[in-house]
């Protein structure tokens, strides 16, 4: 059946409330409304508000209560709402949430899910639009995941809800009414490894999240220009699937990596660095990224310029010295 | 139909807050000696029964030596740290002979003499401090969340156990241990407030102890008692006077069983004082007055209780001569086991992680390993 990434993540959270009365759902506006994006729709009415319900709004507490029923015998899921609205919560996720199992030298692990719908390309005003992953995938302890694909939304929600682990789920938002052919259950290569979305033998594309249709889409306007890219999803970004990555790097010889948050110190700069170090002799030029620009996320009419689009992917490939010219970017200090 | 403000509108038979105000006064049964003091201003609270009472003296007794041992071995660089909890034994051994085994305690860094009365192995309660882990116990078998490092973040976490325990049938109760100094922070105001909108089995004692490191509570509150910050959350608040042991008990076992029977959560204030500096860091006479600090220490808790169980002829000499003997046996044993220096398996770094550690915790685990490996042989050469 044709599915929307937004209802295959309802379906997952009903089909984990069905086989498990352990797992609770909570947040703001996550009962009756079932969440502003719908995520929720429908799971107060059928488990009772015991099961799903709203809470006060107030991030930190959110997480924090999450944290208390996770010690004693839950698996709560938990709604951010928009990926700025979960900072408040920060302290809770990197000194509780990522750390409790370490802390208790395995004692007490935190079986819990933390859903942060994120990333831009919807015209959000400010504080609606982050691409917060960074800080979470820096932080040890926590599993972060972010499916680009409806299939996986099904499946990687499914298996974050069953892991023992805390699990930061970054739902990207334009991808919510992203539509696909799947019929449920599915399930799809567990968390930790990537998948060659499309096959190519001249650069590979490294991308995940709201990234991925973008690099897809680069992907087939290069076939055109008779350029065979490869495109690699990642899935989740903690674990990390390095093998996939370099042995698609070592087959094609060029990297770039394709990503929509801002540049600096991020994800993309992580795989940058992964890439460059098991990589190195198969490299035919540098690893370059294509990412949103170092600046706070940009009012709505600016956003578009903003966002790594195809034209941005296919003139960074352009640079990937495949006519020995190295890129001038990189040459003349322009690009930092 | 009522309008939303005339729904939230007190009538003047029954103001929605009459039922959550604290006593006008704290409420205390004895006198800065030890004598019998006029009763609480709502007469609601009964003497603690002796035997627990005399419980209370020998737990009492045992930490406060354990905090004198812990005190020394830090001077001694075998401990870290150690934020001592001198004179407020009544809040620590109240906290926790007010729980039964099946309650859930909540503790602060301050609070390592609780953890000591709930009868967590001294060393196991000390690891954090010591620096060989960050918490030593189990805190599922032992029903005591990890010490809390940060302030009042172990709030929320207390209003969820507490509220699963509920889902569950269970009727357990949770106490958190918090500072004055947390009551400021964010985490605090949202414990109460959601315990209150989920009817929590939970009680917040706060042990106003006068500082949060060097600033004093009137730079922290501008509120008439820390109790009232309830209030405003529909939580029932209470204060009393800190260092009497009698009150402590009595409210705090009121506050423990009225949530326990689903009253809802319970906000208690402790006026009490900590007479050592924060840590051995810290130069308490940059902030505070010498005065202050002994006119405090003749409101020990510890002496108000004996003056009071001797004069009701339950402690005898012989009382006081076997709790100050198991607690030196207990220091000795602390000190013993402690004077070795700790040690940690570097296998231990990529061990707790995950429950299974990723790929990259792995690779990192053997290179660890190799590099021990090396500097063992480079040691052997």
């Amino acid at each position: 059946m044709t599915l929307t990434m937004g209802k295959a993540l309802n379906a997952a959270l009903r089909d984990a409330m069905r086989e498990d009365e352990s797992v609770v759902m909570f947040g703001e506006d996550v009962g009756a409304l079932g969440g502003v994006f719908r995520v929720t729709d429908g799971l107060a009415a059928e488990f009772g508000e015991d099961r799903c319900f709203d809470t006060p709004l107030a991030e930190a507490g959110i997480v924090g209560l999450a944290v208390g029923m996770a010690m004693n015998g839950f698996r709560p899921v938990v709604e951010m709402q928009f990926d700025a609205f979960a900072y408040p919560a920060f302290e809770q996720i990197a000194s509780h949430v990522a750390k409790m199992r370490n802390r208790t030298r395995g004692a007490v692990g935190l079986p819990m899910v933390i859903r942060v719908p994120y990333a831009g390309g919807i015209g959000g005003v400010e504080h609606h639009s982050d691409s917060s992953e960074a800080y979470y995938a820096h932080t040890p302890g926590l599993k972060v995941v972010t499916p680009a694909t409806v299939a996986d939304a099904y499946s990687l929600l499914r298996e974050a809800v069953a892991d023992p682990d805390p699990v930061v789920f970054m739902e990207a938002k334009k991808l919510y009414w992203a539509k696909d052919e799947v019929s449920l259950p599915v399930t799809t290569e567990p968390f930790g490894t990537a998948v060659v979305r499309r096959p190519g033998s001249d650069a590979t594309l490294v991308a995940y999240g709201p990234a991925v249709p973008v690099a897809l889409e680069a992907a087939a306007a290069a076939e055109a220009d008779g350029r065979s890219l490869e495109v690699v999803d990642l899935r989740t970004l903690v674990p990390f699937d390095d093998a996939t990555v370099a042995s698609s790097v070592r087959k094609t010889g060029r990297c770039v990596v394709v990503a929509e948050a801002t540049g600096f110190a991020s994800v993309s700069a992580e795989i940058a660095a992964r890439v460059q170090e098991r990589c190195f002799h198969s490299l035919w030029a540098p690893v370059l990224r294509v990412t949103g620009w170092d600046v706070p996320y940009p009012p709505p009419v600016l956003e578009k310029y903003h966002l790594p689009g195809v034209d941005r992917v296919l003139d960074t490939v352009d640079r990937l010295q495949f006519d020995d010219a190295p890129d001038p970017r990189f040459l003349t200090g322009a690009a930092g | 139909m009522t309008t939303q403000a005339e729904h939230h509108m007190p009538t003047a038979a029954a103001p929605a807050e009459a039922g959550l105000l604290p006593s006008p006064e704290p409420v205390r049964f004895l006198d800065d000696d030890g004598a019998p003091a006029p009763g609480d201003a709502h007469g609601r609270y009964e003497r603690p029964p002796s035997a627990l009472l005399k419980r209370a003296y020998d737990a009492m007794v045992l930490g406060r030596r354990f905090d004198a041992q812990a005190t020394a071995l830090t001077k001694q660089g075998r401990l870290a740290v150690y934020p001592s909890s001198r004179g407020q034994e009544a809040c620590e051994i109240g906290a926790v002979l007010a729980l039964r085994e099946t309650d859930w305690l909540f503790p602060t860094y301050r609070d390592t003499m609780a953890l000591a009365a709930r009868g967590i192995d001294p060393v196991e309660a000390l690891t954090l401090l010591r620096g060989s882990w960050h918490c030593g116990y189990d805190p599922v078998a032992t029903r005591t969340a990890p010490q809390c490092t940060p302030l009042a973040t172990h709030a929320p976490h207390a209003v969820g156990v507490a509220y699963a325990a509920r889902r569950r049938g269970e009727d357990a109760v949770a106490l958190v241990l918090i500072g004055d100094g947390g009551t400021s922070e964010g985490d605090f105001h949202e414990a109460l407030n959601f315990a209150a909108v989920f009817h929590a089995p939970v009680v917040f004692l706060v042990q106003n102890n006068g500082f949060a490191i060097s600033v004093p509570l009137s730079r922290q509150t501008a509120a008439p008692s820390l109790a009232h910050k309830g209030v405003g959350y529909g939580v029932r608040s209470e204060r009393v006077d800190g260092n009497d042991p009698l009150a402590v008990l009595a409210v705090l076992t009121d506050a423990v069983e009225w949530a326990r029977a689903g009253g809802g959560p319970v906000l208690v204030e402790a006026h009490t004082y900590r007479v050592e500096p924060h840590t051995n860091a810290d130069d308490d006479a940059r902030y505070r007055d010498h005065d202050e600090v002994e006119a405090w220490k003749r409101r020990d808790p510890l002496a108000r209780l004996e003056a009071h169980l001797r004069a009701r002829g339950e402690l005898t000499d012989d009382d006081v001569a076997a709790a100050r003997e198991a607690a030196e046996a207990y220091a000795a044993d602390v000190r013993a086991r402690l004077g070795e220096e700790p040690t940690g398996d570097p296998a231990d770094l990529f061990a707790h992680v995950f429950a299974e550690p990723t790929p990259q915790l792995r690779e990192q685990a053997t290179w660890l390993a190799e590099e021990l490996s090396h500097d063992a042989a480079e040691g052997a050469r």
